[in-house]
């Protein structure tokens, strides 16, 4: 089971909770869980078939690329976070 | 503060390989192409700050004699798209375009409107003149704060606020809302003993790279496009020129030349599209090139800012709460790098109650580019400034307090997983040990001047990338070693280093060049302090690579099985038979056997570098300058393959740093106009200027290399300005909370504390 650091923004609507355990075997399946826990949660992570763009995801500390096919390990932390870039 | 590793050839200081060229001049920079039939183009640009464009009228110029053709956003196609450009952000492709030709509306003084190419540049400035453009002026909105109001001047009609995927109902010029929040942060303000509230404004400030922008481009009638270019990325240009031009990326080819600067500047593409779609209209190769208003008003400076911190620190010293709310502004479109600034603005610190607010404003002002660090500087600025006067207050020593609170491995961050091995503790220590912080400092100096010390920390994500390499044996055991990543700082030596120490050659044996896109597999961009790192690490799997493939090929001569070869540094054996590469080398050749090998590799980089700075001024009190006296930079680079290019980053930073810090800013009047579109005007360091720069390297290696590299180019740029501002109050006791701090700033500063003593 993956667990997910809710971004500060979207805690609203985990009910405050800041981290979620929730299976998965790729990203797009964490999604998935996510929003069935937790309804309007996807649309907030994700645009079409990839993370929404600005945004950056870390798997099991490493950051991904932006497709949801990404595999995720047992018991991997996720994290959300702005895309940035630099000079 | 040296690794256990002894490296043959990581750690020496070799000649760069494009020395020779680039000081007889023999270099090529993007001005200095010529083709045959080359024409020449020019941009006409917005004299309004905000302004709707009813009508563009070319006919007079195309009239011109010697004029060939003129473009507008009209011959540009509709671009819809979100491109990953460098470290991870995302570009609006559709501003992109509209920002190389306005559309309907100019949004900043010099915005591009149109271009004409002719058969001189003369010629073509002169039909410049002719072009006429019926403007509705707009009022402006250029200060980040008026921007931010409801019922400020809007820039777009149809961009509302983003917060983590949720629109406003309203309009706004504020693009996007980011957060992060750990803890409990009104408990943690609670339980301090002392808490500090700041705010800080900072100024637009230019990379200042001495090479204005250039773009020569030739559309052949087959539709195959070459464009030649100095930039920090030419599949970054070509992926832009794609989706603005809707052209296939395969019939696109960058040929980047040497580059002048770039300071994460020369990452947009400006004029590359506008040169294509004139060498499309026209049938001939085209170049255009900047003058320096054209790239101070043109191109993407670094943003505006305002920031207020808050911090508190209980009667141990320890911190036990921070906040910030920083307010970037983008310029005319949005992605600004406020979400960098987010993450730096307390990175050097372990927090466990925090809150971070980060906005991103449109404001009438060239859309922003990166610039070295991009957003950390100036956060760091207010950070670093109110820690200094946390230290101040609690009687504590602004080192130590760094050491007692200072990141970790393990420790929280905003915005992604907790720090790997990071090295900032290993550099305060190290600044401790410094003969600097150790020097005694007389505050009276014998010209009557006031002299002041301070430090300031500091922090830059790396990034890895995608990086690509190829290598090719010769017959005289040399290799041939072909990068796509533009060398800016030496990274053609630290790259071909890296190489050659896990080849078992000699660095001189290693021949880099860096070439076209379609030379060589896919490379990002030079930026994100992430080259000597990422395409290092290429470099390093490419060895390999070559090794595994010139056994293979050397198996069936020896008439052995590969596997029983076995690869020490330079030297191949099996089964009593060896041979050095140089003599591998040669066998092969003469057996007609080609060894060129090609690796793409994107690894991974968790840690990021960290810096300490200390910095002594003298204060003229009368006038008001400041004059850095003395300056010592402690880096972490994880391990200087280059230990001199690694000190000529941290000098550079440094350099640009004081810069900010004490006189560079974009000055606008009240109708939006940039008033000091000069290097005359707009005052960069010189020489006189800048003191030595004293450097310490720390060594604590990245656990994501197999050197240990850190990056080392963006992170000397942010202490500068907080170190700067701490020595200035600790000589004269003001506290500057504005950049740059100018002579006039300093002296208000001074005249307010006396007048209110």
């Amino acid at each position: 089971m993956a667990v997910v650091h809710i971004p500060a923004p979207l805690r609203s609507l985990t009910g405050g909770e800041t981290d979620v355990v929730v299976p998965g075997a790729t990203l797009a399946e964490v999604v998935e869980a996510l929003e069935e826990r937790f309804p309007g949660l996807k649309s907030r992570l994700t645009e079409g078939d990839r993370i929404r763009p600005g945004m950056a995801v870390f798997v099991g500390g490493v950051q991904t690329p932006f497709h949801l096919s990404t595999r995720v390990p047992a018991d991997a932390e996720i994290y959300f976070a702005p895309a940035i870039s630099g000079g | 503060m040296a690794t256990e590793t002894k490296y043959r050839v990581i750690g020496t200081r070799p000649v760069r390989p494009d020395g020779v060229d680039k000081v007889t001049g023999r270099a090529l920079y993007g001005a200095d192409i010529v083709l045959p039939r080359m024409a020449h183009a020019r941009v006409l640009r917005s004299p309004h700050a905000h302004a709707r464009i009813r009508s563009i009228d070319t006919r007079q110029a195309e009239a011109l004699t010697g004029v060939l053709a003129v473009v507008t956003a009209k011959d540009l196609p509709d671009v819809d798209a979100i491109l990953m450009v460098g470290e991870g952000g995302d570009v609006n492709m559709r501003h992109a375009s509209h920002n190389i030709l306005a559309h309907d509306k100019a949004l900043y003084e010099g915005h591009a409107v149109a271009a004409v190419a002719a058969t001189s540049p003369h010629i073509a400035l002169e039909a410049l003149k002719r072009i006429v453009v019926d403007y509705e002026a707009l009022p402006p909105v250029i200060d980040v704060r008026k921007a931010m109001e409801p019922e400020a001047t809007l820039l777009h009609e149809d961009q509302f606020t983003d917060t983590a995927g949720e629109k406003s109902e309203k309009p706004s010029n504020i693009a996007s809302h980011t957060i992060a929040e750990e803890g409990d942060i009104e408990k943690g303000f609670a339980e301090a003993k002392v808490v500090v509230e700041r705010e800080f404004v900072t100024q637009t400030v230019h990379q200042g790279y001495i090479e204005p922008h250039a773009a020569v481009a030739e559309w052949r009638s087959d539709g195959f496009l070459t464009l030649w270019c100095p930039t920090q990325g030419a599949f970054a240009v070509r992926q832009q020129c794609a989706q603005i031009l809707q052209h296939p990326a395969s019939h696109i080819k960058v040929v980047p030349t040497e580059i002048g600067g770039g300071f994460g500047g020369k990452i947009s593409v400006y004029l590359e599209p506008v040169a294509a779609i004139l060498s499309r209209k026209t049938g001939r190769p085209i170049k255009i090139l900047m003058d320096r208003a054209e790239v101070l008003m043109g191109t993407g400076p670094t943003p505006g800012t305002y920031i207020k911190v808050k911090m508190g620190v209980d009667a141990e010293g320890n911190i036990t709460a921070a906040q910030a709310l920083l307010a970037y502004d983008a310029g005319a479109y949005p992605g600004s790098p406020v979400g960098a600034g987010c993450m730096t603005v307390f990175a050097p610190y372990r927090l466990k109650n925090v809150r971070i607010d980060g906005y991103d404003v449109l404001v009438n002002k060239p859309k922003s580019a990166a610039y070295r660090a991009p957003g950390a500087t100036v956060a760091e600025f207010a950070t670093e400034t109110v820690v200094d006067e946390i230290c101040e207050q609690m009687g504590l020593d602004p080192l130590e307090f760094r050491l007692k609170n200072g990141a970790k491995e393990g420790d929280w961050r905003p915005f992604g997983p907790p720090y790997t091995r990071i090295g900032a503790i290993e550099c305060v220590e190290a600044a401790q040990g410094s003969d600097h912080w150790k020097a005694p400092l007389e505050h009276e100096a014998p010209n009557g001047k006031r002299r002041g010390r301070g430090v300031a920390s500091g922090y830059w994500m790396n990034w890895g990338g995608t990086s690509s390499c190829t290598g090719r044996l010769n017959g005289d055991g040399s290799v041939f070693l072909l990068e796509g990543s533009t060398d800016i700082g030496g990274t053609r030596a630290s790259i071909a280093m890296q190489f050659a120490e896990a080849f078992g050659v000699d660095y001189a044996q290693v021949i880099p060049q860096v070439v076209d896109t379609d030379t060589v597999g896919y490379n990002d961009v030079t930026g994100g302090s992430r080259t000597t790192f990422g395409t290092g690490y290429a470099a390093h799997a490419l060895a390999q690579k070559m090794q595994r493939d010139i056994v293979e090929k050397l198996a069936p001569i020896w008439e052995v099985e590969p596997d029983t070869i076995t690869v020490e540094g330079a030297c191949y054996a099996s089964n009593g038979k060896s041979a050095t590469i140089m003599e591998v080398a040669k066998l092969l050749d003469e057996k007609g056997i080609q060894v060129v090998s090609s690796v793409t590799t994107s690894p991974h980089n968790s840690s990021g570098a960290f810096a300490t700075h200390i910095a002594d001024v003298e204060v003229d009190s009368e006038t008001g300058k400041v004059d850095v006296v003395r300056y010592t930079a402690v880096q972490d680079a994880g391990k200087a393959i280059h230990p001199a290019y690694v000190e000529g980053q941290m000098q550079g930073g440094v350099a640009q740093g004081i810069g900010w810090a004490l006189n560079e800013e974009y000055f606008y009047d009240s109708a939006g106009k940039l008033r000091n579109a000069t290097l005359l005007d707009y005052r960069m360091p010189t020489t006189l200027d800048v003191p030595p720069i004293e450097t310490i390297i720390v060594e604590v290696p990245s656990p994501d290399h197999p050197y240990g590299v850190r990056g080392a180019g963006e992170v000397p740029i942010v202490p500068p300005p907080a170190a700067i501002a701490n020595a200035i109050y600790d000589a004269v006791g003001v506290r500057l909370q504005t950049l740059p701090m100018s002579p006039a700033k300093v002296c208000a500063a001074i005249l307010a504390k006396e007048g209110a003593a």
